[in-house]
């Protein structure tokens, strides 16, 4: 069953709130693929009540009677939000997110929280402290990451919708290696209240589901102007479900020229080229784009993202919550002990990598220089998108690769986000849809829109899977 | 550029101060906790002053008109946009481990304040965010935190190195007190912290080109200490000169107790603060229209003030200066003269109020002192129910309990003898006790006239009508 189907079961009282958190909770207790950090029976079987009760109030809300999973990025009243770290293991916070707040209003009932890699931080969910996610494809492969376990857990249909966050291609990548559909939204779209910071100014959250529809409606949900985020940008409402049914015409789609030259695997170009004919199908004018230079955004972002990290993490040193080093005689040894044992090897990397680049001496050749890269990056997409309406390319030069393969590697594995990331750099909405299978693998295709041109991409995807099956493949 | 006159041995002194005002506001800079003095630990804070995880800094628009405002009053530039960065550094009273704060794009740069005439120019003031409170003496065994201050919006004014002395530095910082309390944007207040200086000092030679190196004495928290500490500095860096040795960059701490400034790191061991950008709050841009909405504002500054005093209550040049000094108190004189006669009421504000102030080292609204009681005192000396010196035995016995005027009087019997009859035969009693005077009085000793008036003062306990007894001793001695 997906998203619409089980919403409308609910909606004509064909299944209650009650049964369908029952139903998923059965499946996440049952869970071998390592996908959760902590399930919640009890609240959610409370909460499915309160809905069944109250059903006249919540059946026309987006998200009504559904379960969700959240990444365990987004604080949560009363309950444990860990980040994927030892740091935050016991870490109760006192507010809820946003995000998490918005959804409940919306009628969905959260049944569980996902494994992430350490605080948003990896491409494949093995640096959680949590322990890696399996892919269910194939459970020797990674699901992606840093969302590794949101996304796993609705590509094994445990619920039908989870969040993410995108602050490299978090949640494109994943969708992408297991199948399903993800969206990173306009930077400023989605409240980043109550979100534990990466990169405060890349970190966006968004939707999973396994097509576009359900992503429209999750959307719908999370999406809000919120007074407590400076960098939340107020705007016209859309209504993300509602424009899936709207017709945009024909559109000029932006296609990487000269995609041989990027290093992607070939099974990948292939189903590129598949998907181009679906959207000449269609009625879409494809036009090329020269994509070379964006992949200097790679550099960039491993300046600025660490830089971030550096600052946003200074906050855990054991003095006022998280894990705290025991019998520390003083204060330094407290800091140092406590983050030298609370963060896991990848994090420690990032924050002395975006110390270094922020030091008096290396901040003009480094960090300054990356902002210079990001600007550029940006000025081009403009440019790209006076000619076109959207870009089309792939979401991952390759699919779902082994545990451990990649992870000693980080040049390999920092380039798994090279088609992801400039998205990111620049603040556009993106979003990632299956787009072909190869030894029963997904393949994930990706487009890029214009800021806040979220329903173009949620109604050109929607319109792709009208014609196509790949989104309705299970593992 | 070196004035002579503010040569010690032979030596310039430069100094240039950095002044950190805590700005009055409903809430904190980035949060919606109270922004308040005094309260009990930690009960002043929000999730974002705790730094929880995920919690985002929202600007508190109050504070940045209070940033406007200094800026207007010392004719500086107000930023078209302004910018916030994070200052990196661990310390347990910092919760997020980095300070906001703006270090290229201040909200006010290029100010001029005027002292003793002289100009001293502000290089700029700009905004951010103050730490909690490290407390070390409370417990034998661990030191705790008290995160009530943590958030509390500061403007940090940073002047140019255009002060010459000790007591330059002093008046610039008491410019500076006046500005902002008539600003209202602070009461700045230095013993509880609400204005904090440090001091960046140096000597040079009057013929040198360039400045000598400098030592910052950190958060010094009183107008004497300020200028204690920066002597001390000087005389600390001529000696070590003057021995043909180097002054070290550093960052030194004034111990008022020793009358000493010590050394708390050198350059060498100094933070790299990894200033950047906060990403969590976008530049705001700050529009014209909004600082004259601002300007609309503001409260009166000294200047108008005094002007308006002379103008309005004849006071002269002088009288106006010393009590449109202090905001407090010229809002005091304001109050005393809805009823009480103004010469008088600035001769009494300017003498005696203040000198008591000045004595017990406090302002106006810390006294037992309040408006009305001042006026009835004055009041009193007018319809001659007491005597000046009677009226200033009042004075000290409301300023030490705060007790009614009249209530004073009447307890204690202070009411001015005027009834003839009764001074006449006080008088009587004292010619009769006193014949030898008397008779050296008629044979030309004028000056005994004194010694009688006293003898008068002394029997009544100084409540004679003076002008009386004048007449009447006279009278009587004729």
């Amino acid at each position: 069953m997906n998203f619409k189907e089980l919403r409308d079961n609910f909606r004509t009282k064909k299944i209650s709130a009650k049964e369908a958190v029952k139903e998923s909770l059965a499946k996440i207790k049952d869970d071998k693929l390592n996908i959760f950090i902590n399930h919640f029976e009890k609240e959610a079987l409370g909460n499915a009540e309160h809905i069944d009760n109250n059903f006249e109030d919540f059946k026309d809300k987006p998200l009504s009677g559904v379960p969700i999973a959240h990444k365990d990025i987004f604080c949560t009243e009363g309950l444990p939000t860990t980040c994927g770290s030892k740091m935050l293991e016991n870490f109760i916070a006192p507010y809820d997110s946003t995000v998490v707040k918005n959804c409940l209003d919306a009628g969905s009932i959260m049944v569980a929280k996902t494994n992430m890699d350490e605080f948003a931080m990896g491409s494949s969910n093995e640096t959680s402290y949590f322990g890696a996610v399996s892919n269910p494809w194939n459970h020797d492969l990674v699901p992606g990451g840093s969302s590794g376990g949101a996304a796993a857990c609705v590509s094994a249909n445990l619920t039908t919708i989870s969040t993410g966050t995108d602050t490299g291609g978090s949640i494109r990548q994943p969708a992408a290696l297991c199948g399903i559909t993800g969206l990173k939204p306009t930077y400023g779209l989605v409240s980043r209240w109550g979100m534990i910071a990466f990169c405060s100014s890349m970190d966006q959250a968004g939707p999973f589901s396994k097509d576009a529809f359900g992503c429209a409606a999750l959307l719908d949900a999370m999406a809000s102007y919120d007074e407590k985020d400076s960098t939340c940008t107020k705007r016209k409402e859309i209504n993300f479900e509602k424009s899936l049914s709207k017709d945009f015409g024909s559109l000029n789609v932006g296609v990487i020229k000269n995609i041989e030259k990027l290093g992607i695997n070939e099974d990948i170009i292939n189903a590129y080229e598949t998907s181009k004919t679906v959207l000449t199908g269609l009625g879409h004018k494809l036009i090329e784009v020269d994509f070379s230079e964006l992949s200097s955004g790679i550099c960039s972002y491993y300046v600025i993202a660490p830089a971030e990290c550096s600052s946003n993490l200074s906050r855990f040193d054991g003095v006022k919550y998280g894990y705290r080093s025991d019998g520390e005689k003083d204060i330094v040894n407290l800091y140092m002990n406590t983050r030298s044992d609370g963060f896991g090897d990848e994090v420690k990397k990032r924050i002395l990598i975006g110390t270094h680049v922020l030091s008096a001496g290396f901040y003009d050749a480094y960090y300054l220089q990356a902002q210079k890269v990001r600007r550029m990056i940006k000025v081009k997409f403009e440019n790209f998108f006076k000619d076109v309406d959207l870009i089309f390319m792939p979401t991952t030069l390759d699919q779902a690769f082994e545990k451990n393969r990649k992870s000693d590697d980080p040049n390999k594995m920092y380039k798994e986000d090279l088609l992801t990331i400039p998205a990111n750099l620049a603040g556009l909405p993106a979003i990632s849809f299956p787009n072909g299978f190869k030894n029963n693998l997904p393949i994930g295709g990706q487009l890029i829109g214009k800021y806040f041109g979220e329903d173009l991409l949620l109604n050109t995807t929607h319109k792709i899977q009208e014609v196509t099956d790949w989104h309705k493949m299970t593992p | 550029m070196a004035q002579n006159d503010s040569l010690i041995k032979g030596w310039q002194p430069v100094i240039g101060l950095e002044v950190h005002v805590q700005l009055m506001t409903n809430t904190k800079l980035f949060s919606p906790a109270k922004n308040q003095f005094g309260e009990d630990a930690n009960t002043l804070v929000d999730l974002i002053d705790l730094g929880l995880p995920g919690v985002l800094p929202v600007l508190n628009e109050g504070a940045m008109k209070q940033g406007i405002k200094f800026g207007l009053a010392t004719n500086a530039k107000i930023a078209e946009t302004m910018i916030f960065d994070r200052k990196n550094y661990f310390y347990p009273d910092l919760p997020k481990g980095y300070q906001i704060t703006q270090l290229h794009y201040p909200i006010v740069r290029d100010g001029i304040v005027e002292v003793n005439g002289k100009k001293i120019r502000i290089h700029q003031a700009h905004l951010e965010e103050d730490a909690g409170k490290s407390i070390h003496d409370k417990y034998e065994d661990k030191s705790v935190i008290d995160l009530n201050r943590s958030g509390v919006p500061l403007l940090e004014i940073v002047s140019e190195p255009d002060i010459r002395s000790a007591s330059e530095a002093v008046d610039y910082l008491k410019k500076i007190h006046q500005i902002i309390t008539y600003l209202d944007i602070s009461d700045g207040n230095m013993s509880q912290g609400s204005m904090r200086c440090d001091a960046n000092v140096s000597i040079m030679k009057p013929e040198d080109k360039e400045f000598g190196i400098r030592a910052e004495i950190k958060n010094i928290n009183s107008f004497k200490f300020v200028e204690k500490a920066i002597n001390f500095e000087i005389r600390r860096q001529i000696k070590i000169l003057e021995a043909n040795g180097v002054v070290e960059q550093e960052t030194r701490l004034y111990d008022s107790i020793k009358d000493e400034t010590r050394s708390m790191r050198t350059k060498e061991f100094a933070n790299d603060y990894r200033y950047f950008p906060c990403p969590d709050l976008v530049p705001t841009n700050i529009s014209k229209d909004f600082i004259e909405s601002v300007r609309k504002d503001m409260d009166e500054l000294p200047e108008e003030k005094q002007e308006r005093f002379i103008s309005t209550y004849n006071l002269n040049e002088y009288d106006a200066g010393v009590i449109c000094a202090d905001k407090q108190i010229a809002n005091f004189f304001e109050e005393v003269v809805k009823d009480a006669d103004i010469q008088l009421a600035a001769k009494w504000i300017i003498g005696d109020l203040n000198a008591l102030l000045n004595k017990h080292d406090i302002n106006l609204a810390e006294s037992k002192i309040d408006a009305t009681n001042f006026s009835e005192l004055i009041q009193k000396i007018t319809d001659k129910t007491i005597s000046g010196k009677i009226a200033k035995e009042v004075l000290e016995e409301i300023w030490a309990t705060g007790t009614k005027v009249s209530e004073v009087i009447d307890s204690k019997g202070m009411q001015q003898i005027s009834d003839e009859g009764e001074l006449e035969n006080i008088i009587e009693t004292i010619l009769n006790e006193n014949n030898d005077q008397v008779n050296a009085y008629k044979s030309g000793k004028d000056k005994l006239f004194g010694f009688f008036v006293g003898q008068v003062m002394k029997a009544t306990q100084g409540k004679a009508n003076p002008g009386l007894v004048n007449e009447l001793l006279k009278k009587k001695l004729s």
